[in-house]
């Protein structure tokens, strides 16, 4: 199934929803993956897949208090649930687990 | 700071992001645009920022954006549909006489309007055969002589320029050039054809696409003494024998040989001939008149070019510009300005002087349009007006559909499907009415039948179906969304006047603006048609019952004169050289030995012994021509009184005027004899008063004959047959007098047709919009009047209670519009018009009252009815 494996877009996406915590927002996310990345992260881009992960459940969002700036509109705050924690979890096992199969060797002669 | 925030991002973004987005993720993808926004406005300026908050909205336009349609709506939509149908049909039937008011009067403004997309339709298709129709433009000159502005462009241009653009511009393939004028009798063998056409250039097949049968397009018109046949022309010549390469002798001069045929013209083509002849032929023919090189002939050739694909019709005007520049020093005084017409505009461009055909001219079309917009609106208003008048039975049922459930847009669908299905209905009833005025709009000018067909076609009856679509949302928006208004608590709870009262005021004035334009039209139809009348049987100043113009065609008229002497039908022959009264002007210069320096124009008519007897001028003094030989001198004239007075001859007393002589074309003419005054010109026009009468039948280009007879049409028969005996080759081109009279005020006459045509619409679209007027305002009214019926009122008092207001509004309509019509003929019309009939104020008032008995037997018929309705049948409800 499509829906249970993430894309490394969406990883990171979603790292950074668990890494920012209690400012997870959409403006907030894409400046953060800019800084960790150094790519150039597009509003779009996240957007979408904000709202692909929320379809998928592994995201829940709700909308923050209205302030003064962004023309009075609130922001909608991401959290990961956990479902989003299990995905990120198995994800790392399987990496995990395919670098411990490659033997140091090989690593350091390429 | 604070300020910054202050720039918000264009507005209209905003709400495009809005429309588009689901509720759901708009307030936060609004709320990131805008942080993006303030940021952008920081690191790179405010128009920078607006510039990528535009295109971030467009770049969200994703699937997942978007407002998914609401579904259930459509659905709901679509499964009420039937409903609607349903409903509508109901309510239609219930109200019959509304439906039938309704349909009629949509009826009758649509059949003007499908006439109107008849005439666009044709239009349209004028000139599209040509493949390269979109790239050929004419090219058109406007001829300025020491400096006289206000002169207008002319379809023709000078054969020169034709000649430099085909040779010196970029952007031009070709120029395809035809000249005037190319007409003439071909002979072949024994047989005589006459025909007409122009002189063309070889590049004209390569502009235009007339389709070559026989003979090679790019050689046919390259030698001289070349002739190129339509279809039609060569099976007139040669009936089923193959013309190619045959040679035909033209007005028995010298002989061409045919090059080629082409298939007939077609009829939505603006240039129209039977034949063409090579351009290179009228070199040879004209010599001195051909006038190559000369910049300002700019009357008679017509040049098309066709311009490459995606050619630069600026530059090729600024081009023309610097042309007029280099070639105006070569003529004195002269400034010749030429321009590109697209050859899609001629149709409908303005009108503009030496057209090659005739054309529609735009300020028809838009008069034409205009007036059919306004009987249109004026029945959407009435469907409106009738509609609203209905409120009262309707709002209850909108009430009942708000509480069950229908929304808004479901109301409005409601009443638009009912406004489309009249409309349709109205449309079938409109076709007929198209089909009956067709040829009576075709019959109103000679011109129109030439460039119209107004034949029924597929395409034009798709135009139909929306117009009426049309119709029918534009009739039934207002109403519609009346009902959509409505409250259904406010009309459950039986608040019944609502809304309407307030628009009664507006509604009035609608009325009193519809029976202005409705009288308006009447008086001045009955202003025209007098004056129509006036003029037809107006006094000449001779007689012209029973007298059959004959048109001789250069034929020798003595074999004719003396054939017809023979009939016993035909009291008296005279030969003339035109037919006067009708509008047209032959002129001459005078000059009188008692003031030598002083010559003036007079019109005159040359004739022969017995012109004056037979039509009946009357000699004041003197005596009439004698018969003389053809070759002899010409001595002698006849002079009107108008002539002694102008040059004062023999103190202006005719007797002492007689033999005295006066110098017309350089010859000295005795006058022989005085006549009275006569209308040589047509009788609205004071042009030309003085006349000479000028013996010279050689110069006869008409025999006049006067007839008695009890069967016309048997004359005639046995008079043309007498013309084929002489005149095998031309038809017998014959008209009597009066009705050559009648034909001099077409013109009148088809203003009379469509301004009669045209009141009699407004005045029944005027007295629908009445009748829901009467109705709506009694119905509003029927509990008062029940209530004075049973206070005991008598019914003629509600009659008048109820009917003064309108007779009221129609008065005023009359006290406005009559001034006006009279104001418009006096002040107007008269002043530019001689020999006027007076105003027949006392016929308009009668066309006025006509109008009026009409409105007031609505008026009664519907307040009656509601006088006599029984108060107990009312007021139970109460």
């Amino acid at each position: 199934m499509k829906g249970t494996n993430l894309g490394e877009f969406e990883e990171l996406v979603l790292l950074t929803i668990a890494a920012l915590i209690n400012d997870a927002y959409s403006v907030g996310i894409c400046d953060e993956l800019e800084k960790q990345t150094g790519r150039t992260v597009k509003l779009g881009v996240v957007h979408a897949v904000l709202n692909r992960l929320e379809e998928k459940g592994l995201v829940k969002s709700k909308l923050g208090e209205a302030t003064q700036a962004r023309g009075g509109k609130r922001k909608r705050y991401y959290s990961i649930t956990s479902a989003g924690k299990s995905a990120l979890l198995k994800s790392k096992e399987v990496r995990d687990q395919l670098w411990s199969m490659i033997p140091q060797l090989s690593l350091k002669r390429i | 700071m604070n300020r910054e925030n202050k720039i918000s991002p264009p507005p209209w973004a905003t709400q495009l992001l809005r429309w588009y987005c689901k509720p759901s993720l708009l307030e936060d993808l609004e709320g990131d645009l805008n942080e993006y926004f303030q940021r952008n406005i920081k690191s790179s300026g405010v128009r920078k920022a607006k510039l990528v908050y535009v295109i971030d909205v467009f770049k969200f336009f994703r699937l997942y954006t978007i407002r998914k349609p609401e579904f259930i709506t459509l659905l709901m939509n679509f499964i009420m549909i039937g409903s609607y149908i349903k409903t509508s049909g109901r309510s239609m039937v219930r109200n019959k006489l509304f439906s039938f008011i309704n349909i009629v009067g949509l009826a009758v403004s649509m059949s003007v309007g499908l006439v109107l997309i008849g005439v666009l339709t044709d239009v349209l298709s004028y000139d599209k055969f040509h493949q390269n129709h979109q790239r050929i433009s004419r090219v058109i000159a406007r001829y300025e002589y020491l400096g006289e502005k206000g002169n207008n462009f002319m379809a023709t241009t000078s054969l020169k320029s034709a000649r430099l653009i085909k040779e010196n511009f970029s952007g031009v393939e070709d120029v395809a050039i035809l000249r005037s004028t190319l007409q003439g009798d071909l002979q072949i063998g024994e047989k005589i054809i006459p025909l007409g056409g122009f002189w063309a250039n070889p590049a004209l097949f390569k502009v235009f696409s007339f389709e070559m049968i026989k003979g090679n397009q790019v050689t046919a018109l390259q030698q001289p003494f070349s002739l190129v046949l339509t279809e039609t022309s060569a099976k007139k010549l040669f009936g089923d024998q193959d013309a190619l390469g045959k040679t035909v002798v033209l007005n028995k001069d010298r002989s061409y040989t045919i090059t080629g045929i082409i298939k007939d013209i077609p009829f939505f083509s603006h240039i129209k001939f039977e034949m063409l002849g090579s351009l290179g032929t009228l070199e040879i023919i004209e010599k001195e008149d051909w006038r190559k090189d000369s910049w300002d002939d700019v009357w008679r050739t017509w040049a098309y070019v066709l311009l490459s694909e995606g050619a630069d019709t600026k530059l090729i005007k600024t081009n023309l510009d610097n042309l007029s520049k280099k070639e105006d020093p070569s003529v004195k005084n002269t400034h010749i300005e030429l321009a590109l017409q697209p050859m899609d505009n001629i149709m409908f461009g303005d009108s503009i002087g030496n057209e090659i055909g005739p054309v529609l001219g735009s300020t028809l079309l838009w008069v034409f349009g205009g007036l059919a917009f306004i009987v249109i609106l004026s029945a959407c208003l009435n469907y409106t007006n009738l509609s609203i008048a209905r409120a009262l039975r309707r709002t209850r049922e909108v009430g009942v559909r708000k509480v069950i459930g229908a929304m808004r847009n479901n109301v409005v669908m409601q009443f638009m499907v009912e406004a489309v299905i009249i409309s349709l209905c109205s449309l079938a009833i409109a076709i007929v009415g198209f089909f009956l005025i067709r040829p009576h709009f075709l019959s109103i000018e000679p011109e129109i039948q030439k460039m119209f067909t107004l034949q029924l076609s597929p395409l034009m009856l798709i135009y139909f179906f929306l117009f009426a679509i049309l119709v029918g949302v534009s009739a039934g928006m207002f109403p519609s969304l009346f009902f959509a208004k409505v409250q259904a608590i406010q009309v459950l709870k039986n608040t019944a006047s609502f809304g309407g009262s307030k628009k009664i005021t507006g509604r009035k004035v609608l009325m009193v603006i519809q029976y202005c334009i409705s009288i308006i039209l009447v008086c001045a139809s009955i202003g025209v048609y007098r004056q129509y009348q006036h003029y037809v049987n107006f006094d000449l100043g001779f007689n012209t019952e029973n007298i059959l113009n004959i048109s001789l065609q250069g034929n020798k008229p003595d074999i004719l004169r003396k054939e017809l002497s023979e009939l016993p039908e035909v009291k008296a022959v005279s030969q003339s050289m035109m037919v006067t009264s009708v509008g047209s002007y032959w002129g001459t210069n005078m000059k009188y030995h008692g003031s030598p320096n002083d010559s003036s124009g007079v019109g005159f008519n040359s004739i022969d012994e017995n012109y004056v007897p037979l039509l009946g001028h009357k000699l004041i003094a003197g005596r009439n021509f004698e018969a003389k030989a053809d070759s002899t001198k010409e001595s002698e004239v006849i002079v009107n009184q108008q002539v002694l007075k102008r040059f004062n001859i023999g103190n202006q007393e005719p007797e002492k005027a007689l033999g005295d002589v006066i110098k017309i074309d350089g010859k000295d003419l005795t006058i022989i004899g005085v006549m009275k005054d006569f209308q040589y010109g047509r009788a609205n026009n004071q042009v030309s008063k003085e006349i000479v009468f000028r013996y010279s039948k050689k110069d006869s280009r008409l025999m006049n004959v006067k007839l008695q007879s009890n069967d016309l049409i048997a004359t005639h028969a046995k008079m043309e047959a007498i013309w084929k005996k002489i005149d095998p080759v031309h038809p017998f081109e014959a008209h009597f007098y009066n009705e050559q009279i009648q034909e001099a005020f077409a013109g009148l006459s088809a203003t009379v047709k469509l301004a009669g045509f045209l009141a009699f619409l407004a005045i029944s679209i005027a007295s629908l919009g009445l009748l829901g007027m009467v109705v709506f305002t009694t119905e509003i009214r029927l509990k008062e009047i029940s209530i004075r019926k049973v206070m005991g009122a008598s019914e003629g008092k509600l009659l008048y209670l109820l009917g003064k207001g309108f007779v009221f509004l129609l008065l005023i309509a009359a006290a406005i519009s009559m001034p006006i019509v009279i104001l418009f003929f006096e002040k107007v019309v008269f002043p530019k018009t001689a020999n006027h009939a007076p105003l027949n104020v006392f016929e308009m008032v009668l066309g006025v009252l006509a109008i009026l008995i009409l409105a007031l037997i609505m008026i009664g018929s519907q307040t009656l009815k509601a006088a006599k309705s029984n108060p107990a049948e009312v007021l139970k409800n109460e």
